[in-house]
């Protein structure tokens, strides 16, 4: 447990992803099994307990000392587990501290009251950091930081394999994955990924490089469709399992219900899950209300409709379809879907065209209805086989042009890891008259990217240089008609927004330029922005 | 105590700083004044600018190389135990186990004694002497860590942690934040005592107090500053630096290739205090009396009465109170949150 409890408190508090690697990947290969394997369950969210309810352990800390004081402790620090894991009053010599696996062990076969008394007497065993590690595995998310899929990078990385071998065997997997590990080490074999209802892992593309690639492809070799804007899944029922995957093999089909359900057939389709009403998608904005839960309810449901968008097959009644060319899953895709005849799953279009130019005209005009609001252009070739990872030539996705505009920097704040030292994230804003019509910057935005190291070291001085306020890790910096620094900011698409107090919100805002050249009074006005959501949303 | 001498006509807060009326002095006053006696180095508590200071010969000499030696017109080295003796009050300053030179007031007169513990903490620390306990009537106790929340864990466990990860991340060079005045000397000396012996990079803000350490016995092992040219960047990969926390996690802290910010403060007990800070390696190190040494002490002693000064005076009072010890908040102004940069 001692060990868990240090890899716990470290990840909470790094933020370099290889950092995080390094310490799980460093964990995994010097603990034994089952611990690590227990280990990896629980980062990966495939182990979670509600063993214990806050309120048992706030009765159980208060039998134990000064409510009062512990109240003011509570106040103090803010979060519960932590709290108790700190103020817990430490019985030296108490008890043996738990390896991780017991803990697991004695959880599974206890009934809820052993299940108190056995926390009670952990906690007395444990030093805070592990009271801190034991309470989050307890009452439920670790959150330290960590996505599933990092912890299997740092699996894969154990055994020097590629992180997609990992995810295509982990759904037939149940911890504390001896037999993973095994493999990993090279003391066994791979783990059969055969598994009902398992995850593939998902074949990306690369983007294009118009001054090259057009060059050297022949527009007759690749079927063109839209590239829609919603988030990657594969849906599967095998033999009665269903399952909503995201691109990265994290499971996600409990938020989606709705869509599970409409999963009447065997096999496993690759698309894109998107808010649909009648037929048409909705923006990002809308699918957002629906992403990052554990549960949903009836009136969520109802108010954001969830589908697919099916543009790949990759198993059909028991056949890996993968092998299979493009043109040919394909056709099978469409007789797939046909059957379904369901509003929750429909068929991702193909965009005909003759020639690279006559696409180039499609990508900047895109039809009326939903490839408004397309991200850009998939290419795929029609001979092309599914393969995991992102080969170099079958796909392309050819994005489309983002939107720019000029907005004057505002804000700047300390970044986080590597940038903390740096003022790294901007906050950026457009011309507004103001009450008496004088033009004042209202702020649109915030982006943290799109430039270089250079260009950081001298926007972090220009920042420092030109501080007004300060407030935390904040600082605003001298911008108005006279002076101030414009940035040209590059962005996806806009929605309206009631949270911004310009009442637009940004897709993907990033810096696409400094414009050290350029006066801020002569940067764009809010009406700019206003037009421009005007026009997308008059185009559909 | 005889009667009608109340602690109060000796000791009392004033806006300058604790003021003796029979013996016309402040203890750590947070502005000039005639006389001051001085608990320890640290800058709330010892200030420049006053007529006459007495304090321990090494406190006298930190203030030296602080302030330079023009800091007060006259200085009265008082060593520990020895009684100073004036208007028939006498002071007597005792190890109070904070950093080097640092001490309790006890200040007696007419048969009262009352005990002034300036900061302290009861654990072993290589770089001063311990903490001496004095039977008294009040005793005035700092609470700076005065929450139940804060029990300091075992300062080797955390230089071990620190050198795991130096052992974990070998590409990457470790800051560790330490207040310049006693907390670097105690991280320096406790990782020689884990057996540390490489080369320890240090900022240029800590050279004269190192010295001084090493001047009253507290041996460092090899330093060096940490001043590099760009071309040296990667001499760093491995490395421990240790500077004060404000200039590692600015611009100072660049040049050393791809830093884990470390912070040894018994502030980083707390999870969100090194999130704020953006600390990787929290090391909970202080100077300070924790929960239990705070609680512990007044249990020792046992004093007619306890008066709490800077810091969380309400949860110690509530403390008190619940284990029958009369208590009372003291409110002096002008520390700052100590163990901190």
């Amino acid at each position: 447990m001692r060990a868990f409890a240090e890899l716990l408190d470290r990840l909470s508090l790094t933020a370099s992803r290889n950092a995080k690697l390094t310490l799980v990947r460093d964990y995994l290969s010097v603990t034994p099994d089952p611990d690590r394997g227990w280990a990896l369950a629980a980062l990966t969210g495939d182990l979670t307990f509600s063993a214990a309810k806050p309120a048992f352990i706030r009765k159980a800390v208060e039998a134990r000392m000064d409510p009062i004081l512990f109240r003011w402790s509570y106040d103090y620090v803010g979060d519960l587990a932590e709290t108790v894991a700190l103020v817990w009053p430490a019985k030296p010599g108490a008890n043996r501290e738990p390896e991780l696996s017991e803990v697991v062990d004695a959880l599974h076969g206890a009934t809820r009251a052993e299940v108190q008394r056995l926390i009670e007497s952990w906690l007395d065993a444990l030093a805070p950091t592990g009271r801190w590690a034991l309470l989050k595995l307890m009452t439920g998310g670790l959150r330290v930081g960590l996505s599933a899929r990092l912890a299997k990078q740092a699996a894969a990385d154990l055994g020097k394999v590629e992180a997609s071998q990992v995810e295509e065997v982990w759904h037939a997997l149940h911890p504390p994955y001896e037999d993973l590990f095994a493999w990993l080490e090279g003391r066994g074999a791979r783990p059969s990924p055969d598994a009902a209802g398992r995850f593939r892992p998902a074949m990306l593309a690369q983007a294009v490089d118009e001054a090259v690639d057009f060059a050297k492809l022949d527009p007759a070799d690749y079927a063109a469709e839209w590239k829609w804007d919603g988030v990657r899944v594969q849906a599967v029922n095998e033999q009665g399992v269903r399952r909503l995957y995201t691109r990265n093999g994290d499971e996600i089909s409990a938020a989606f219900p709705d869509v599970l359900a409409a999963l009447d057939f065997e096999g496993a389709l690759d698309g894109e899950l998107l808010v649909m009403r009648d037929g048409r998608i909705a923006s990002f904005a809308d699918l957002q209300q629906r992403l990052n839960r554990k549960s949903v309810d009836a009136k969520l449901m109802a108010a954001f409709p969830a589908g697919v968008r099916a543009y790949d097959l990759l198993a059909e009644n028991g056949e890996d379809t993968r092998v299979l060319d493009f043109a040919v899953r394909r056709k099978r895709l469409e007789a797939f879907v046909a059957r379904l005849a369901s509003p929750r799953i429909d068929l991702s279009p193909l965009q005909p065209f003759d020639s690279w130019a006559e696409l180039a005209v499609l990508r900047a005009q895109p039809p009326a209805g939903d490839p408004q609001i397309a991200e850009g252009l998939m290419l795929k070739r029609w001979t092309s086989i599914y393969e995991a990872g992102r080969p170099k030539g079958p796909w392309f996705k050819w994005k489309r042009d983002p939107f720019l505009v000029d907005a004057v920097l505002m804000y700047a704040q300390r970044g986080h890891g590597k940038r903390s030292s740096y003022y790294s994230d901007y906050t950026f804003g457009v011309w507004k008259p103001d009450e008496a019509g004088a033009p004042a910057l209202t702020p649109v935005g915030k982006a943290y990217f799109g430039f270089t190291d250079e260009e950081l070291k001298l926007l972090d001085k220009f920042v420092r240089d030109n501080t007004v306020e300060r407030f935390g890790p904040v600082r605003s910096v001298r911008a108005d008609r006279d002076f101030g620094l414009v940035f040209e900011v590059a962005f996806e698409g806009l929605q309206r927004s009631t949270r911004h107090k310009s009442g637009v919100a940004m897709r993907f805002p990033r810096i696409s330029r400094i414009r050290w050249d350029k006066p801020a009074r002569e940067a764009d006005e809010l009406t700019t922005l206003e037009r421009m959501l005007e026009r997308m949303e008059q185009a559909r | 105590m005889p009667k009608m001498i109340r602690p109060q006509d000796l000791l009392c807060p004033r806006p300058e700083g604790l003021y003796c009326a029979p013996g016309d002095f402040f203890i750590d006053p947070v502005r000039p004044v005639a006389r001051a006696v001085i608990t320890h180095g640290h800058g709330d508590h010892a200030r420049p600018g006053h007529d006459a200071v007495l304090a321990t010969p090494e406190t006298l000499a930190i203030m030296d190389v602080r302030y330079g030696a023009g800091f007060a017109r006259a200085k009265q080295a008082g060593a520990y135990g020895e009684a100073v003796v004036r208007d028939d009050v006498s002071v007597t300053l005792v190890p109070a186990g904070h950093v080097l030179g640092s001490a309790q007031a006890v200040v007696r007169w007419k048969g009262l004694t009352m005990v002034v513990s300036g900061d302290y903490k009861r654990r072993r620390d290589p770089t001063c002497q311990a903490f001496e306990p004095t039977p008294c009537d009040v005793f005035i106790t700092e609470a700076t860590f005065g929450l139940p929340v804060f029990r300091h864990p075992d300062d080797t466990e955390e230089i071990a942690r620190l050198l795991r990860s130096v052992a974990q991340f070998p590409e990457r060079s470790h800051l560790v934040g330490a207040y310049a005045l006693g907390k670097a000397q105690r991280v320096i000396r406790l990782l020689r005592e884990a057996g540390w012996d490489k080369t320890i990079h240090v900022h240029g803000a800590l050279e004269r107090l190192n010295g001084l350490y090493e001047r009253h016995g507290v041996d460092l092992g090899p330093l060096a500053p940490a001043t590099v040219d760009s071309r040296a960047k990667q001499d760093f990969a491995g490395a421990i630096v240790v500077g004060p926390p404000s200039a590692l996690a600015d611009r100072w802290g660049r040049r050393f290739p791809d830093p884990v910010l470390a912070f040894a403060s018994g502030w980083m007990q707390v999870r969100a205090r090194a999130r704020q800070r953006g600390v990787e390696l929290p090391l909970v190190i202080s100077d300070h009396a924790d929960w239990d040494e705070l609680t512990g002490t007044l249990d020792e002693l046992r004093p007619g009465e306890v008066w709490i000064t800077h810091g969380r005076e309400e949860a110690l009072s509530r403390w008190a109170e619940l284990h029958g010890l009369p208590a009372r908040a003291l409110a002096l102004v002008g520390y700052e949150e100590e163990d901190d940069d």
